[in-house]
């Protein structure tokens, strides 16, 4: 089965040339139809390629042919299949196929409806491509992939001035990780001569990376951080993680599928993927950790206080993310992969609920909803599911995953990181809360968009109800009940079935984090829910550090100031440069050769005999010349 | 004069000289008249000094032969068409103009 991978990723580009061929014309039904079906397909096709996997490290292989030759180098492409990317390939189209069928009843009636479909399967495509490419240089180009079909769904309702800006945003800011990657690449292949992972990851941990110029040790750190700053961009961690945000103009079915489940999560899959040549440098596991802890505080101390749905929602992955590069940075290599299997369910699954809400009341902000549990049962219990294993509550999904990752990073030692760790625990109890009660308890804030709520079809709520229990049930495939299946099928890539480390539960460490999160859901059921302590005079007393989080830290204030005047400052003095110093040389060019064509215009005169006197003159000097120099006359 | 006295050969010299003077002749008439029939005329003087040439230089040589005499014949007969040709293209730009002046002709001119 294992050889028949690469269907996988073709049936949604299937997909793609198909609605292509159909039209923007085409009917909603025949359009929403072949791409559930396709990608369901996809679907079963990675769930067999993952059973048929099974633990064996031997399963694993890389299928390729020769693509070109340069001098003593050369690139291959095909696909390669191991335990990491067979995951990948599950839970991207598990995810994929349930957003497909919510999309359903969200983009009905919406004039481009085929052509969202198109660039939903062209990113589906690219995603999974880039999961099971097996060397460097085809995930470039399917890296590049993603970040363009995410940019064209971003902007999918290009014409609201938002949404293009926001996805002018989003390509812009990633572009700058990509860089980051790109020169990353090009060092391993230069120093390796290789992009395959294979030999690239020996010359790393063998030491034998060296250039002219810089010494292994120092080349692996390097390449290995500026691999990390790819994904710093694509997985919108901090100082990148501004785009994230912004992106959520775009459908919320794209939210859920592009910036919570899949493409955020190639960052992380990249880190995970090239995971061997991090280990061979303390160095940038140590700074993918901080980077990680940072933005995972971040993330949850600035969703505290927004007021946009989708917003929290988008800080609260950013923050999830956050935890995932922790997890990897630390060495726990399962664990991070672990979480990330979690969260693709659980916030999918707040997405599309979120966008079942919106798509009811018609606005996102919270203070406009209120009371909708009345009217949306469907959706208000299994957004309390996906609440719940946000939360990290005892026993959803993401309580496993998220006290695996906080335990390591216990254990491994790094104290302030797990802090950082706890208090984001916290706040993210606190914040989903915080959405929860404000959006289906207390007494409708909006009235007409209250009496126009309704609960979505049943394409709707049944992508949510099985998100819902995945949510519930996708941590006992790490956990006692399954003997530690999962981490154990990850770690069977690495030949000596090590990669990274594992730690044993912690159950004072359990029963603390789960405390804590109860404790995050009753303050903010004690100020949304029943209105013991009032929000708003907590936020008055707190006034610096409340404007603080509502305004993001101002970040985006900060990078307008530094990098996007630094900018026009370059910009203005090349612009000076081209005006008054090259466009005056060229001037200068032009006017020379105009002035001379002005002087000797006067030499014409249109006479024939003037220009045989000329000619005669000139056949005169000739022969003169040639009596002197070649018949030696005189 | 005595029948048997040797004909007096011109010097190749002077016939060289009468060659030249008559190309000199033609040059400056052609250069300067302002008349089109003369520019004409002058470039036929020309002609006929390049035939003077090669009458003259058959006499010389290794073997003397009537090659050059020949060669000038053509000649005489390619200037005859070419005159043709050329008055030809006179008349008709003498109707165009109404001139057959060398001056008014400068379409050319800046």
């Amino acid at each position: 089965m294992v050889e028949y991978a690469w269907l996988a990723p073709l049936l949604p580009l299937v997909g793609y040339v198909f609605l292509l061929a159909l039209g923007r014309r085409a009917p909603e039904g025949l359009v929403a139809g072949i791409s559930v079906i396709l990608t369901f397909l996809s679907f079963l096709v990675s769930l067999a390629v993952f059973t048929a996997l099974g633990s064996h490290p031997d399963a694993t292989g890389a299928y390729t042919f020769r693509w070109l030759t340069l001098g003593t180098h050369s690139i291959d492409v095909g696909f390669q299949v191991t335990h990491l990317n067979a995951l990948m390939l599950l839970v991207v189209s598990a995810v994929s196929t349930l957003v497909f069928l919510f999309s359903v009843g969200y983009m009905h009636k919406d004039e481009r409806f085929s052509v969202f479909y198109q660039y939903l399967n062209l990113f589906v495509f690219s995603m999974m491509a880039l999961v099971i490419s097996p060397n460097l240089f085809q995930l470039y180009i399917f890296w590049e992939m993603v970040g363009l079909c995410s940019y064209l769904l971003i902007g999918f309702w290009y014409f609201k001035p938002e949404a293009a800006l926001a996805a002018k945003k989003s390509f812009i800011v990633t572009r700058l990780g990509d860089v980051g990657l790109f020169i990353g690449i090009i060092l391993l292949f230069l120093s390796s001569g290789s992009f395959d992972y294979s030999t690239v990851f020996q010359a790393a941990t063998s030491g034998h990376l060296g250039l002219p110029w810089i010494s292994s040790a120092h080349l692996t750190t390097l390449a290995a951080i500026l691999v990390f700053t790819g994904a710093v961009g694509k997985s919108a961690q901090f100082p990148l993680h501004i785009w994230l945000p912004d992106a959520m103009e775009g459908p919320t079915p794209v939210s859920a599928l592009i910036h919570a489940a899949t493409m955020v999560a190639a960052g992380v899959y990249l880190v995970a993927r090239t995971y061997p040549l991090f280990e061979a440098s303390g160095v940038a596991l140590t700074v993918v950790a901080w980077i990680g802890g940072i933005t995972a505080l971040l993330g949850a101390l600035i969703a505290l206080t927004q007021r946009d749905i989708k917003r929290v929602i988008a800080y609260s992955t950013i923050s999830q993310l956050g935890y995932m590069m922790m997890g990897l940075g630390v060495g726990a290599y399962a664990y991070g992969m672990f979480h990330l299997f979690t969260h693709a369910f659980f916030k999918a699954l707040l997405f599309l609920a979120a966008g079942s809400v919106i798509h009811a009341v018609d606005t996102q902000d919270l203070f406009e909803m209120g009371g909708l549990g009345k009217k949306m049962r469907i959706t208000q219990w299994t957004f309390l599911f996906g609440a719940l294993a946000l939360a990290g509550v005892f026993p959803w999904a993401g309580f496993w995953s998220k006290d695996s990752i906080i335990n390591a990073t216990l254990q491994s030692g790094h104290i302030v990181l797990f802090w950082f760790a706890e208090i984001a625990a916290f706040c993210t109890a606190f914040y989903i809360f915080r959405v929860y009660f404000l959006t289906f308890h207390g007494k409708p804030k909006d009235e007409a968009k209250y009496a126009h709520a309704h609960e979505g079809s049943w394409v709707m709520t049944v992508p949510l109800i099985i998100l819902a229990i995945m949510a519930f049930i996708a941590g006992f495939f790490n956990t006692g009940l399954n003997n530690y299946g999962l981490e154990k099928y990850l770690m069977a890539d690495s030949p000596t079935g090590l990669i990274g480390h594992v730690y044993p539960d912690n159950v004072a460490l359990m029963i603390a984090s789960v405390a804590l999160a109860l404790l995050g859901i009753l303050v903010a059921a004690l100020m949304y829910w029943k209105p013991v302590i009032s929000a708003e005079k907590l936020a008055q007393s707190l006034g610096g550090i409340y404007r603080l989080s509502f305004r993001k830290f101002y970040l985006d204030e900060i990078y307008y100031r530094l990098i996007v005047w630094t900018g026009k400052l370059i910009a203005s003095i090349v612009d000076f440069f081209d005006r008054y110093i090259l466009d005056a040389i060229v001037w200068l060019l032009g006017r020379a050769g105009y002035m001379g064509g002005v002087g000797l215009k006067y030499t014409q005169t249109g006479q024939v005999q003037t220009y045989s006197v000329i000619a005669l003159f000139g056949l005169m000097i000739l022969v003169a010349i040639a009596m002197f120099h070649v018949g030696g006359v005189f | 004069m005595a029948l048997n006295s040797p004909v007096f050969p011109i010097p190749t010299g002077s016939l060289l000289a009468l060659g030249a003077l008559l190309f000199c002749i033609g040059l400056f008439g052609a250069l300067t008249r302002r008349n089109l029939i003369i520019v004409l005329v002058s470039i036929e003087l020309m002609l006929n000094a390049a035939n003077i040439n090669l009458v003259t230089f058959s006499r010389l040589g290794v073997n003397p032969s009537l090659a050059g005499q020949v060669f000038s014949l053509f000649t005489i007969t390619v200037a005859a068409a070419e005159i043709a040709v050329g008055l030809a293209l006179l008349l008709a730009i003498f109707r165009l103009r109404k001139s057959s002046e060398v001056h008014d002709l400068n379409v050319h001119k800046w």
